[in-house]
């Protein structure tokens, strides 16, 4: 009896206490008013430039035709996406996105870890200072200069590789023009490009180690190596955690401007990707559904990727290292 | 003192030595390897295109002449699209800095009621997004193809900038300071303009900076939106005349033979390069103290 009485008392309080709630939230979005109206332009645009889109992909399952609008247009269903996956470009742009993002993955992931470790030992300040300053330079080099510069760089007749070839006495190569060549072309060019730029995070988090932890291995007679490994690595392990997950969600998204850019005639076979594919498909033939449905998958794999991704890494490291 | 004697002690071990001999070949390779490419296009646009074609410039210029200097400057086309650049990267900046600024703040209020809600809102856009065509279709419908709103609005805020805001002034806005002018009756709107926007110069010019960057070196937004010449950025001329070798005519007309030609309008490759990059790197300075800033911000998990 006493129970029953005592529940419905702290019901009455909880269901006041929830009026009261609602009447300070009430109160407190009267107050700020203002402050949504500071943010209303943005979500404004966001809704025109990014949720209409999402609303719009929709043309994927339909075929549309310009007469007839997106809404006119009949639904296909999965019409799109089975030519897709019965067309040679889908092994073909599937195989190059995921070769390339591969490739990146393994080798442009470590070295700005490496980079960042190295030079954490340096001592000479001016050195060190002048290294890291340097090591970003390529990062605000447009894409488009990037590539003319390796066209420059790697031009059969003038450049310095092959001037280098032939000093050595080989024969010059066209090394854009041989497909096979150019994920590695893709993959080198960035480690020149973004090292620095994505070492920043890890030089920053490597200089917060209190010098405690160095001068106590010291006194036990760690050398610098040893440092580097029992306390260097294990105190970046976190960051790298995350930047993992980042950079493996973006493996379907290989960049559009610098694999497009690079593409000729000659290497095409090897350098048609998920996203020049949609480009060329969307606005260049005017395929408006097909690309659509194109750039769908993609972005649904991607999708797939960082959540298994995010979730593996969280349950391997006890739910410490994760996105959310 | 203690730690010192320690300090030389150790490093005169010899695993230090070859450990500490190793490492800075290894960084001063990395060092000449980031320089060389840039100083090769430096030393090839200011010597003799001959000489830069025989593959016989290599460390430093030969036969110098700044033909190809002056030659860019009679390229109209150039010109025209670094004026355009200068003028889309500065009023994208201007937009995209003020929407971002602003609601970062919004988000970083926690009396604000629906604010995980809001967040959500905006976090979406980062793993989702409508792909090429259908924000084509959404810009087409808005009558913009084709004019300078089109490479201005469509990507004026970045969910991952407006992050960042959020993180800084959370972080470095005191709660007390809010209420304090609360109870003397400054608004939500005056408080944001006369105590949050004068106390946050930095995030302002980190996040101004990611902007501008991404702007000027922009080259997607007007392949697809524009077709008239005259609306081009610097980057679509350069992507014409570096990768597809299209250089115009009346620039190279007066060169003798082919051959000639050709070589003119490598030299013209080096020095646009050049040309390009110089407002960049003017900046550089001012870019580098602000950048590591904002990356850092950015790294912290909000």
């Amino acid at each position: 009896m006493q129970g029953g009485q005592a529940a419905t008392v702290q019901n009455a309080a909880s269901k006041s206490e929830k009026a009261k709630e609602r009447a300070f939230k009430t109160k407190l979005m009267k107050r700020n008013w203002d402050l949504y109206l500071l943010i209303l332009p943005t979500v404004l645009f966001f809704i025109i430039f990014k949720y209409v889109p999402m609303y719009g992909v929709q043309i994927a399952f339909r075929d549309f035709r310009p007469v007839d609008g997106i809404w006119g247009s009949a639904w296909i269903g999965l019409d799109n996406f089975r030519r897709f996956f019965t067309s040679y470009q889908f092994s073909q742009t599937l195989v190059n996105t995921l070769t390339i993002s591969f490739m990146s993955l393994f080798i442009n992931f470590p070295i700005p870890v490496i980079f960042a470790l190295l030079l954490n030992q340096v001592e000479v300040k001016w050195f060190k200072k002048s290294v890291q300053t340097v090591s970003y330079v390529p990062y605000f080099i447009s894409t488009v200069v990037m590539v003319g510069l390796l066209f420059s760089f790697l031009s059969p007749t003038s450049g310095p590789i092959n001037t280098l070839i032939k000093a050595t006495g080989g024969t010059p190569i066209n090394f854009l023009g041989v497909p096979n060549m150019f994920k590695w072309i893709y993959v080198f060019s960035d480690t020149w490009q973004m090292t620095g730029y994505n070492a920043i995070i890890y030089i920053a988090s490597l200089s917060g180690i209190s010098p405690e932890y160095y001068e106590a291995a010291m006194v036990d007679g760690a050398s610098k190596f040893k440092r580097m490994l029992y306390i260097d690595i294990p105190f970046l392990i976190p960051t790298v955690c995350v930047m993992f997950i980042l950079s493996a969600g973006r493996v379907m998204s290989v960049g559009f401007e610098k694999a497009f850019l690079m593409q000729t005639p000659l290497n095409l076979t090897k350098s048609e990707i998920i996203s020049t594919f949609v480009y060329k498909t969307g606005l260049v033939q005017s395929d408006f559904s097909f690309s659509t449905a194109v750039s769908l998958f993609n972005t649904v794999v991607n999708l797939v990727l960082i959540v298994s991704v995010n979730t593996v890494t969280k349950k391997l490291s006890n739910g410490e290292n994760s996105l959310w | 003192m203690a730690t010192k004697a320690i300090k030389s002690h150790i490093n005169n071990s010899r695993a230090d030595r070859v450990f500490n001999f190793f490492n800075y070949i290894v960084l001063a390779l990395v060092l000449v390897g980031v320089l060389y490419p840039l100083w090769y296009i430096l030393i090839a646009s200011i010597s003799d295109p001959n000489l830069v074609t025989l593959g016989k410039v290599t460390l430093y210029p030969k036969g110098v002449t700044f033909a190809g200097y002056k030659k860019v400057l009679e390229y109209r086309d150039v010109w025209i699209g670094f004026r355009n650049s200068i003028f889309y990267t500065v009023a994208f900046t201007a937009l995209s800095t003020a929407l971002t600024v602003s609601s970062g703040y919004v988000l970083s209020r926690k009396d604000l009621v629906g604010r995980k809600l809001l967040t959500g809102f905006f976090m979406v856009c980062m793993f989702f997004n409508g792909g090429l065509i259908p924000t084509y279709m959404v810009v087409r419908s808005l009558g913009m193809i084709d004019t300078v709103w089109a490479v201005i609005v469509p990507n004026c805020v970045w969910v991952y900038n407006m992050l960042i805001a959020r993180t800084f002034f959370s972080t470095t806005l005191p709660d007390e300071m809010l209420e304090a002018t609360q109870i003397d009756g400054c608004t939500n709107l005056r408080f944001f303009f006369r105590f949050a926007i004068p106390l946050s110069p930095s995030i302002i010019a980190v996040i101004a900076l990611f902007y501008a960057v991404a702007q000027w070196n922009s080259f997607f937004d007007a392949l697809v939106y524009l077709k008239t010449k005259d609306l081009y950025p610097l980057q679509i001329h350069l992507r014409n005349i570096l990768l597809m070798n299209s250089v115009d005519s009346s620039v190279v007309g007066d060169a003798a033979s082919m051959d000639e030609r050709q070589r003119l309008a490598d030299m013209l490759k080096y020095v646009l390069i050049i040309v390009s990059s110089t407002p960049m790197f003017i900046l550089y300075p001012f870019v580098q103290k602000y950048f590591v800033k904002g990356v850092m911000i950015g790294a912290v998990k909000g």
